[in-house]
């Protein structure tokens, strides 16, 4: 046991400064917490390892009051990566009528934006705009966690959505 | 051709050594009968069922591979052109994982396997109203309009006090979907049935009348946590299709980005499995470790998941001497840290209580299963193609085979940590005797329909890739193969007996692709 206390006292604090951080910008009227749900429609995975890495000591989203939620009726903003299989159409309307108003969607991705290269293919919807309207894209692929974090910032702005 | 050395046990096919990789080849059949006479003898002969898959147009055709000690075996079963829905034999009944592979050619070109009892969709959800790829490339597919009411027929398990629970598509957490099916009694799961296909793109059908180097881009996003190894199988496939052998200093640094890859992978499921087991600390260290190694990444190759790196004919990046020596100095900060966590995961007894014994695979059904990657080597499958047979530069520093026997969590937590201790070695070897390089020379072209097979062994098992040139490098068609489509069926066998709240630790110390299964 002691080993494990003496990794984490030598491991220290890496969370890095940021310019603004997201705890202090949140808009009004969402309090301390911002609460997010993911939807993964059909991407590669590329960005999922990019939002998990949002997570390690260096990002430490969560120490910024912003959170992965299990459920989307917990949720101010959904966010949808992939470029929306036939498959998981349903699955995605039905977790964006799940999410309580006010709340906000964005699309991570060039899948998500575009389609990215499946654009082309007969089984996705070519983007996340195709299903569901969104507020906000992050191209990339996949976007990098800093971007990722500038994306979140933006996407809730600096006051609160109107009321659906 | 002289050169080939039949085996014994395989009349009619025989392979000729490679110096770029495993020795590979195509075996076209003449009839139904050869094909299936043919899979038993490499079944029989100690070949494992790697995958099955179909192409349509210009040539209708079955192709199936077997990895044999000696090599790669594909056979492939020309279909008749004029029949609008050929059947051919199913190789299920004495492969039973042959199953998804076949339903999956049934739903995608509408070829029939013939013997095939399982009747339900596959990747394909009943949602088009014909099978996509029996179409030609570009045009439009109808849907079936009566696709929303698609209830797949789960297998129920029935009695006092069991009760059904669905999990997904859309998962608690960042996770692809997939849906679960777990039939339950009290905390027992009695039975985990899977319907995966939510992220299917058609990739398959993509492929089809695109340039090479199109055709990387897309193999390079077959799933994002295996891009290199995807990138690289389909780099040798169509090397193998037109005769090229990459220089050995490409040689050298392709291995070497599948190492990072495989290091990076293994680093966050180690800590995903340390938390899911209730230890946070292991997130957190994990994390910091393979974030490290992420922006050393970019740094020495522009980018962090190394999408895009290797392509046909080359690697995009070489590595200056500078470069060199700051990985090295990385590869010996990461092999002290990696000693010392493994420690701590050993000494830790609440950990390794959730660990041993869980989510049993036994080795006798691995062998069955004919599983190789992690999964299978933690179920003392003794297969990696790196110390098997991995050509140069893995003939010059041949990594060592992790392996355990349990079977259980802590089996695949173990050989995860041993495989990364013997990829920084390896790598190690690698950077200080990294031959003079050229990152890529220009492929040659062809002038008559060519194939080719590539084959890998990714951070999960072996990644499979075959490709069929047109002249003048247009991909007639390309298939790639994840090894999770092997190793789902193998989850659904390791879950039964152990508690719902178990599942999610047995899932990530599995931790298969979605977006590579349902292509």
């Amino acid at each position: 046991m002691w080993k494990l206390l003496l990794k984490i006292f030598r491991t220290g604090i890496l969370t890095e400064k940021r310019d603004q951080p997201l705890s202090q910008t949140h808009p009004p009227g969402f309090g301390k917490s911002l609460a997010i749900r993911h939807v993964d429609a059909g991407s590669c995975n590329g960005c999922e390892l990019e939002l998990w890495a949002l997570e390690n000591p260096y990002y430490s989203l969560s120490s910024g009051g912003v959170k992965f939620v299990a459920s989307p009726r917990h949720a101010d903003l959904l966010l949808v990566t992939g470029p929306v299989t036939r498959a998981m159409k349903e699955a995605l309307l039905r977790t964006r009528d799940a999410v309580p108003g006010p709340s906000r969607v964005l699309a991570v991705g060039d899948c998500a934006c575009n389609g990215g290269i499946f654009r082309e293919s007969y089984a996705v919807h070519g983007g996340v705009d195709a299903v569901i309207p969104v507020d906000h894209h992050l191209p990339g692929c996949p976007p990098s966690p800093d971007d990722l974090l500038e994306a979140i910032h933006q996407a809730f702005g600096t006051s609160p959505p109107s009321s659906e | 051709m002289d050169n080939r050395n039949p085996s014994p046990s395989l009349p009619g096919l025989c392979l000729i050594p490679r110096e770029d990789g495993i020795p590979r080849a195509l075996f076209p059949q003449e009839t139904p009968e050869t094909y299936l006479a043919q899979a038993r003898i490499l079944g029989s002969a100690g070949g494992r069922f790697l995958g099955l898959w179909g192409a349509g147009d210009p040539q209708p055709r079955i192709c199936t591979a077997f990895l044999l000690r000696e090599g790669l075996f594909v056979l492939v079963l020309p279909l008749p052109k004029e029949t609008p829905s050929p059947s051919f034999p199913s190789l299920s009944g004495f492969i039973p994982m042959a199953n998804r592979f076949e339903r999956t050619v049934r739903d995608l070109f509408g070829f029939r396997p013939e013997g095939l009892e399982d009747t339900r969709p596959w990747v394909g959800h009943d949602l088009w109203a014909v099978p996509p790829l029996s179409l030609p490339p570009g045009s439009p597919v109808p849907e079936n309009l009566e696709a929303g009411s698609l209830d797949y027929p789960f297998v129920r398990v029935t009695g006092p006090g069991v009760h059904e629970i669905p999990v997904g598509p859309v998962h608690a957490g960042i996770i692809e979907p997939g849906h679960f099916r777990f039939q339950v009694v009290g905390e027992k799961v009695l039975r985990l049935e899977e319907l995966l296909g939510y992220t299917h793109k058609g990739v398959d059908g993509m492929f089809r009348n695109r340039d090479i180097a199109w055709g990387a881009r897309l193999a390079a996003r077959i799933s994002g946590d295996s891009t290199v190894a995807t990138s690289m199988a389909y780099a040798q496939a169509i090397e193998q299709a037109l005769d090229f052998s990459p220089a050995a200093g490409v040689r050298a640094l392709r291995a070497l980005l599948l190492e990072r890859e495989r290091i990076a992978n293994h680093l966050g499921d180690l800590g995903a499995i340390g938390n899911d087991a209730g230890l946070g600390f292991a997130l957190s260290q994990f994390g910091r470790l393979k974030e490290n190694l992420l922006r050393k990444n970019r740094q020495h190759f522009g980018a962090r998941y190394l999408f895009d790196q290797v392509t046909p004919g080359g690697v995009q990046t070489s590595l200056d001497d500078e470069a060199i020596a700051d990985l090295l100095e990385e590869n010996g900060i990461l092999l002290a840290e990696i000693l010392a966590l493994h420690k701590i995961y050993d000494d830790h007894g609440g950990l390794q209580d959730r660990f041993q014994n869980t989510g049993v695979l036994l080795p006798e059904v691995a062998h069955r299963l004919g599983l190789g990657g992690v999964v299978g080597r933690a179920s003392a499958q003794a297969w990696d193609l790196r110390a098997d047979h991995g050509g140069d530069p893995y003939r010059r520093f041949p990594p060592a085979l992790a392996l355990a026997h349990t079977g259980d969590v802590a089996a695949r937590v173990l050989v995860r940590f041993l495989e990364i201790q013997e990829s920084l070695s390896f790598s190690r070897a690698l950077l200080e005797h990294l031959p003079e390089h050229s990152i890529a020379e220009s492929i040659p072209d062809n002038s008559e329909t060519a194939e080719g097979l590539g084959i890998v062994e990714g951070f999960r098992g072996e990644v499979l890739a075959w490709v069929r040139l047109a002249p003048h490098g247009v991909v007639e068609a390309a298939h790639i193969q994840d090894p999770s489509a092997l190793l789902w069926p193998a989850l659904e066998i390791a879950v039964p007996g152990n508690l719902v709240a178990d599942f999610p630790l047995i899932n990530k110390s599995f931790n298969l692709s979605y977006s590579g299964n349902d292509l």
